[in-house]
């Protein structure tokens, strides 16, 4: 009785580290751009992510300041849908594995 | 146009006929170029009995939709990685076909809620929603159709051949300004 739960084991843990490395987190990322208002982008963020007007202008500002911003991250599904929130918004969005 | 308020849920705003026609003619003209963008999507029977719509896998050769519709990754515009194409290629087919929808579809609200002859416009708080996609949209493109950049003077040389339309985009960016204040206040 305890091979089949040793062998269990054995697979468990490689699979399990498979799992991290393709869950390995992906960045969003906003890009500064011209056009865009400062007042917009943070209503986008706070609308879109939930945050604080607070964190949302700090993000916002980054963004102004150095030309973009890590602005979510999570799973690639996540932050693939957190890009395509952000085009239909109209900012300059796209998404990388975080090194 | 006066500033846009805010009471309660409701937003009200107040364009004379001039001005709702220019709201109208280049809400409209990004409609029609992201309309002729869905068009370009492949037919395909699988995508047919399936369901599952896919776009175009290649950024759009235009300027204005492509800025419109980016690429899923940044990519180096002179050495980009193959694997970083391919997969905003397969990014852009996937999810191209529902931004063009919701582009699309903020243009609608903005058409049906803007009277052609001016006058006031009255939004629940999620037309005003799309308001704010759609001036974007329209910023956006003639941003992009004008070289914005980040220190734009208010106006340009008159000999300039933007200088007419840079009051336009000036404006716009002002309806928007003040619907943004609106819309968080």
């Amino acid at each position: 009785m305890t091979t089949p739960v040793e062998h269990e084991r054995t697979q468990v843990d490689p699979a399990g580290e498979e799992v991290r490395t393709e869950d390995r987190p992906w960045q969003t990322l906003v890009w500064n751009d011209p056009v865009n208002l400062m007042s917009y982008v943070t209503y986008v963020f706070q609308k879109l992510f939930g945050y604080s007007r607070d964190h949302a202008t700090k993000l916002m500002l980054d963004v102004h300041h150095k030309g973009r911003a890590i602005v979510s991250s999570g799973s690639k599904d996540k932050v693939e849908a957190d890009v395509a929130k952000l085009h239909a918004a109209g900012l300059w969005a796209t998404m990388q594995r975080s090194s | 146009m006066k500033k846009w308020t805010r009471t309660g849920d409701v937003v009200l705003g107040r364009f004379d006929r001039q001005e709702a026609a220019v709201v109208r003619g280049l809400v409209s003209q990004i409609q029609d170029m992201l309309l002729a963008r869905a068009e370009e999507a492949p037919q395909d029977e699988l995508a047919e009995l399936t369901g599952i719509r896919t776009g175009p896998s290649t950024p759009p050769d235009d300027p204005i939709l492509g800025r419109l519709l980016p690429d899923f990754h940044r990519l180096d515009p002179d050495a980009p990685d193959p694997a970083e194409v391919d997969s905003a290629n397969a990014l852009r087919s996937l999810h191209e076909p529902e931004l063009l929808d919701l582009k699309t579809g903020v243009a609608a609200v903005v058409l049906e809620t803007c009277p052609p002859d001016g006058g006031e416009v009255r939004l629940a708080l999620e037309q005003a929603e799309a308001w704010l996609s759609a001036l974007n949209d329209v910023r956006l493109a003639l941003g992009t159709a004008l070289d914005v950049q980040e220190d734009m003077p208010d106006e340009l040389p008159p000999d300039d051949p933007r200088s007419p339309h840079l009051g336009v985009y000036h404006w716009l960016t002002w309806v928007q300004e003040t619907l943004v204040e609106a819309v968080m206040s």
